[in-house]
């Protein structure tokens, strides 16, 4: 074991393992219960405005690509993506995806025709709806932008990592007259989501997303794992402040090796 | 076992290989670790001719189609063409081959990062309104972390700063905080639907 990780490896045993026996459990036949997330709830809206309009529904999952940290928050955009797309080819709408890393082009084109495929409407997929636009961060987001603005998005669905873009597309969007749904886990872009989209996915949401949106009961069990891990730490939390508060700094001695 | 299923045993296998090499110390599963991400560069490389042709394919159409601002494609056809001819002959290194980066594309992005501040400006001014009580307490507290920021802040009240401070340090941290563990929980639990194949939508969707 490499040093200094003994405690992060023996956390993410327990945290895996706690979400494994969730799903496990919801696979016998456990019913999960979940909040409503307004932002989910409101894609359906979104992509049901932008048929209405005849206007189209923009959808990125990030400029992250798939390798790094900020990977999970591209595959969670993605996840998602197959569920705006199966709404998109239902109600007739358009879409374009904009892209920005290479390598997440081709997931992306497959998760839209195979989502055009599931709904039974292949001869409506149109091969120009994913777009690679850049790899440079700005050349990417002023493509985006000059295509919300164009095409006069009456949706804009952007989840995934985002960093300084992302008050620009959002704003971008306002300025199109488009509803804005919008999910990251890069703290520092939470507050510009909060502050401009009509609806935000803060941090967890966004990886719950393609689970809520799939209503898959299995799917849904993981989520309930995740709350046991999340209790995981809020113990370590109680722990190490009424520890700390007496003197004892144990729990930052463990959580160091 | 169909193409899916094949894609989930090969995700969960090289997943769980990356994984595991970070926390331990076996040169096996170390060295296969780094190996398979010099793959992920190369997988990478290729992606990005296949980008290039997307890009193209889509362009070529708009403009033997005639649509709306086909002009613009056809300069993005060309220096397309044009800089890939220039690196081949001029290579990356080359002082022709960067004019176009140094001169054009970074002003530009440089350009575009400034222009944030406008934007800053525009999303302060629809969204710093008190509608409700959650937009008066951000309203109230922007407008405290502004004044603790700048001169004006003291000079109005002596312990701006510290008030300012108190707020960043404070209620703001212990939210990042949480946002960060609940993320950071989330991340896993995706990644083990994706590495036990329950979650398969950026294969193409489907279930178990």
């Amino acid at each position: 074991m490499r040093e200094g990780l003994v405690f992060n490896f023996v956390s993410l045993l327990i945290v895996a393992g706690a979400i494994v026996v969730m799903i496990q459990r919801a696979r016998g036949g456990l019913e999960i219960k979940l909040r409503s997330i307004a932002g989910i709830d409101a894609i359906e809206e979104a992509v049901g405005r932008a048929t209405e309009m005849g206007r189209i529904v923009h959808f990125s999952p990030g400029i992250a690509g798939l390798d790094g940290t900020t990977a999970a928050q591209t595959f969670a955009g993605l996840e998602t993506l197959g569920y705006v797309a199966k709404l998109v080819a239902r109600y007739g709408a358009r879409m374009i995806v904009t892209i920005r890393q290479p390598t997440v082009l081709p997931l992306a084109e497959e998760v839209v025709r195979q989502a055009y495929m599931a709904e039974g409407a292949i001869e409506a997929y149109d091969e120009d709806s994913v777009v690679y636009l850049s790899s440079e961060q700005f050349a990417y987001s002023a493509g985006a932008m000059g295509i919300i603005n164009r095409e006069k998005a009456a949706a804009n669905i952007l989840l995934g990592g985002f960093w300084a873009e992302s008050l620009m597309l959002v704003e971008a969007a306002f300025h199109a007259g488009a509803i804005s749904i919008c999910g990251t886990a890069m703290i520092a872009q939470v507050p510009f989501f909060v502050a401009a989209s009509d609806y935000t996915l803060i941090g967890e949401e966004l990886y719950a997303a393609g689970a809520i949106c799939s209503g898959n009961p299995i799917r849904l069990g993981s989520i309930a794992g995740q709350d046991l891990g999340k209790l995981y730490a809020m113990i370590l939390l109680v722990v190490g402040a009424v520890g700390a508060t007496f003197g004892t700094n144990f729990v930052a001695d463990l959580i160091a090796r | 076992m169909n193409r899916q299923d094949l894609l989930v045993v090969i995700t969960a296998v090289i997943g769980l290989i990356i994984i595991l090499a970070q926390f331990l110390n076996v040169d096996i599963i170390r060295n296969a670790g780094a190996e398979l991400q010099s793959w992920g560069v190369i997988i990478a490389a290729l992606a990005l001719g296949l980008a290039a042709v997307n890009l193209s394919r889509i362009h070529i159409r708009r403009i033997t189609l005639r649509r709306a601002n086909w002009q613009f494609s056809i300069a993005l056809v060309a220096l397309l063409f044009i800089q890939a001819i220039i690196g081949f002959i001029d290579t990356s290194t080359g002082e022709v081959y960067n004019f176009g980066f140094e001169f054009i594309l970074t002003p530009s992005g440089a350009m575009m990062f400034a222009l944030l501040a406008f934007w800053i400006a525009s999303a302060a001014y629809s969204a710093f309104t008190a509608r409700s009580v959650d937009s008066a307490i951000l309203l109230i507290s922007a407008t405290l972390v502004m004044l603790g920021n700048a001169p004006i802040g003291q000079a109005i009240y002596e312990g701006m700063p510290d008030l300012k401070d108190w707020i960043m340090d404070v209620p703001n941290m212990a939210a990042q905080r949480g946002i960060m563990i609940g993320a950071g929980v989330g991340a896993i639990a995706l990644g083990i639907r994706i590495l036990m194949g329950i979650e398969r939508g950026h294969l193409g969707g489907g279930d178990e």
